[in-house]
């Protein structure tokens, strides 16, 4: 089944392309082409238009003009079938598997495997046919697995399977390591690497730019939904990427603090909580430095991030807040006393997308632009303006509803929500997965800014490169508890991961 | 006022010139005035299911709670002679405590509001039969409660106080709704239940207070309903009146997902449903219609509604690219101001 394909035979052709949304322009001419057997790392900021190209490769979405062109036949508008049929294969930020069912039902959905004259689900067949390509895609679990019991690494690599068993020729990653650890990230790399192997073509849609240095073959960056320039193999650097993206260099995206580390601002002792309640946590954030939190996927930053912040229940022990205790045992109380929370998941629970922007940035303090309860439009709009000028939130109307920003700017509203009101303590949970270069950078300013006004900021983050650039320390954690703590001078790559895994 | 609301404002005038010219006798005092009674009381509870399917919620037990609740002021005043004011206290009393009941299932014990409703429609209509046994509850022959009656029955300038009564509950619900702080912590809860709590509303006390505001809007419209009937027949006073409450709701642009809707909305919602049952009547429809029209118009209307949304919003993508392709001899950078990119 594997023909081998020519390799300098163009797979796919997009021919000026043009997408336009409600009063939103997304793709403005765009011309791109993909050979088999080659890796096309697709960069851009958010907003870039990189979405809704895929949506259109994917044929969910129909182009207003431009077409498609594979194996010399031209498509004007493209189905989801013609999709499917010409053999494009989506590997999804947001995983598609369905965790009531076992491995090889998420493989064959849709295209189960039937046998009998009542056309029943052949289960054996389904297994036996799933097993040989989760061999080829390295993965260690097998075909009667419930994905309940599959890491997010190990249901990506099932959705790589799931290609291969639809014979793909073209798979499009989009950010698949925003939510891998390290190592996981290696697995995926080489994964990527055997199906180059094969022939087949690979759309790697990534912001880790170091990634993308490791794995493509070429780079195409997408500017305000423009072809904004190609890299060769050669050429594939990160300056070069960056000056692509936003159309200029980035001098230097790391600020050092300007104060000398202060007294505590936040201290844990002894503290357990509900999610991990056998390990114990302590540690001291303090004022004017940034708390880096490290550690694999499952160690509990997340956990310990919502305990304090009064999401999860904290089951013993102390926490203080500028030497006074915090009793949080809601979000209400911990905002109440200063302390907020940057949530990993933004879309969830960070903002409320389908409403408008200057309703998010008051919702935590809508007493605050009221009178006698009674919300007044006018505060909330003066305040949301505010915000959007400080955090040069991209929209020309506050009243705009939150879903129309791209993903930096939808961060910089669940921001403004908390900078609008008195922060003492912030947490940033993952502050930038999913978020262009341009706006990683905003940022770390700000929480740089942030920590220079004396503002507790601790920061988990699953990117190294963010954790090692941003951090004035690093608490690492492992299966909950607090493995080690590394100072500036000791941040490494290598230190960091040998904590979070606790190899010597 | 909300386009959608306009829409529906425009849909109701079109079909009561409609009726009017079939049958001039839709405009007739006699007419109006009873219509407008009907629109007064199933308006009142109906913005209280508002108020729940703000949240994402549903609450099925309303009709039985009319009849349980309508048992119960009855055989007070009727029977054990308490004064109406404390009847009516007690009435909402005991309608805040199962509004509570339901709130708190939900919330707190975190079952879905489905099923919790379902069984009080089910406990209520059983508990107001098994209390009465199955008798029909009523006052005393010749009984008369001026004040009470003036209140619920009467009328001022030709209006029937249940539909004064609706206006001043929908006024002040309106101010909750879309004015207080309250109101959109409501809203809030009812797009993204998680993003309000991180943001620190408190989700599980403004869920229950919906279910509460509710309960104690059918409280009042059972005190309406039992005295414009004047006699309660338990097993089939108020069935199914819960399903006028939640077609009035969705006829005025409530989701049932949540967080979409307004109180113009929902009253216009029931007015239109009163119309069409007026409809029914004046057009010489056979009565055992009247569930299909609704059932019809309601289909009809949303349906509609959708379609010219999505009709819209093409129609902006198409514009917004013909604004592109004009200004693509234009200097780039006035561009870069007019186009914002989606991710």
């Amino acid at each position: 089944m594997t023909t081998k394909e020519d390799r300098t035979r163009p797979l796919l052709v997009l021919e000026n392309i043009s997408k336009a949304y409600t009063g939103v322009v997304a793709l403005c001419n765009v011309s791109m082409t993909i050979l088999a057997g080659e890796v096309l790392a697709l960069i851009g900021e958010n907003g870039a238009g990189k979405s809704t190209l895929m949506k259109i490769l994917g044929g969910v979405v129909q182009p207003n003009s431009g077409h498609i062109i594979i194996d010399n036949v031209r498509y004007d508008g493209f189905s989801v079938t013609e999709s499917q049929s010409a053999g494009i294969a989506f590997v999804h930020q947001e995983l598609n598997v369905f965790d009531n069912l076992d491995v090889a039902a998420n493989m064959f959905l849709g295209r189960e495997i039937r046998a009998g004259f009542l056309g029943l689900m052949d289960v054996k067949a389904m297994h036996a046919a799933a097993k040989p390509l989760l061999r080829r895609v390295g993965a260690t679990f097998e075909a009667d697995t419930p994905v309940a019991a599959l890491s997010l690494a190990e249901c990506q690599l099932l959705e790589i399977a799931k290609a291969l068993s639809i014979k793909a020729r073209i798979i499009i990653m989009d950010e698949p390591t925003s939510s891998l650890t390290l190592s996981e990230t290696k697995t995926l790399m080489s994964v990527v690497a055997s199906l180059k192997a094969e022939g087949i073509a690979v759309i790697y849609i990534s912001h880790r730019l170091s990634e993308i240095e490791e794995c493509a073959d070429r780079v195409f960056a997408l500017r305000d939904g423009r072809a904004a320039g190609e890299l060769g193999t050669s050429d594939i650097h990160h300056d070069a990427m960056i000056r692509m993206m936003i159309g200029r260099d980035l001098n230097s995206l790391y600020a050092p603090p300007a104060r000398p580390v202060g007294e505590a601002i936040l201290s844990l002792r002894g503290v357990r909580t509900r999610a991990k309640p056998r390990a114990l946590v302590e540690f001291d954030l303090h004022s004017g430095e940034i708390l880096g939190v490290a550690g694999l996927v499952g160690a509990g930053r997340t956990e310990l991030a919502e305990a304090i912040f009064g999401i999860d229940a904290i089951l013993e022990g102390k926490v203080m807040l500028a030497g006074r205790p915090l009793r949080a045992a809601s979000p209400r109380a911990a905002i109440e006393a200063g302390v907020y929370l940057v949530p990993e998941d933004r879309k969830r629970a960070g903002l409320v997308l389908e409403t408008a922007i200057c309703e998010n940035v008051c919702l935590a303090d809508l007493y605050a632009v009221s009178r006698h309860g009674v919300v007044s439009q006018s505060l909330m709009k003066a305040r949301a303006e505010d915000q959007r000028v400080k955090l040069d939130i991209r929209t020309n109307d506050v009243m705009r509803k939150t879903a129309e920003l791209s993903g930096g700017n939808q961060q910089k509203v669940v921001l403004g929500k908390w900078l609008s009101m008195r922060p003492r303590l912030i947490i940033f949970d993952e502050p930038t997965r999913g978020i262009d270069v341009a706006s990683k950078v905003e940022i770390y300013k700000l929480m740089r800014a942030l920590a220079d006004a004396g503002v507790g900021v601790m920061m988990i983050s699953s990117d190294m490169e963010e954790v090692i650039g941003v951090s004035d320390r690093v608490v690492v954690l492992r299966e909950g508890e607090i493995a080690g703590s590394l100072s500036r001078s000791e941040l490494s790559e290598h230190n960091v991961l040998k904590l979070a895994v606790g190899a010597n | 006022m909300q386009k959608k609301d306009f829409g529906l404002a425009v849909l109701i005038i079109v079909v009561g010139a409609v009726v009017y010219l079939r049958n001039p006798l839709f405009l007739s005092p006699i007419n109006l005035g009873n219509t407008a009674n009907l629109i007064g009381l199933f308006g009142l509870f109906a913005i209280g299911q508002g108020f729940v399917i703000m949240t994402g919620g549903i609450d099925l037990s309303v009709g039985s709670m009319i009849a349980l609740l309508g048992v119960l002021f009855v055989d007070m005043v009727g029977k054990y002679g308490v004064p109406w004011p404390a009847a009516i206290l007690v009435v909402i009393l005991v309608g805040t405590l199962l509004g509570l009941a339901h709130g708190l299932l939900i919330t707190k014990l975190r079952m879905q509001p489905f099923v919790v409703t379902l069984c009080g429609l089910l406990i209520y209509r059983g508990a107001a039969r098994g209390y009465t046994g199955e008798a029909t509850a009523g006052f005393p022959f010749g009984a008369n409660y001026p004040a009470l009656e003036w209140l619920t029955i009467g009328r001022s300038f030709g209006v029937p106080h249940s539909f004064y009564a609706m206006i001043i509950v929908g006024t002040v619900c309106w101010f909750v709704l879309h004015r207080s702080v309250f109101g959109r912590h409501l809203q809030a809860v009812g797009k993204n239940e998680d993003a309000a709590r991180y943001s620190g509303i408190r989700t599980g006390f403004v869920i229950t207070a919906a279910y509460v505001i509710c309960a104690v809007l059918t409280a009042v419209a059972a005190v309406y309903f039992a005295m414009f009937t004047r006699s309660v027949q338990p097993s089939s006073h108020g069935n199914f009146y819960e399903l006028y409450a939640i077609a009035a709701a969705v006829l005025g642009g409530f989701s049932l997902r949540g967080g979409e809707g307004s109180i113009i909305g929902v009253v216009l919602g029931a007015v239109l449903l009163q119309e069409l049952q007026n409809l029914v009547n004046l057009l010489g429809i056979p009565s055992s219609l009247n569930f299909a029209v609704m059932g019809a118009v309601i289909l009809t209307g949303v349906l509609a509604d959708q379609q010219f949304n999505r009709y819209r919003a093409k129609r902006r993508a198409m514009i917004a690219l013909g604004v592109l392709n004009r200004k693509e001899a234009a200097p780039r950078q006035e561009q870069a101001a007019e186009i914002i990119c989606p991710d």
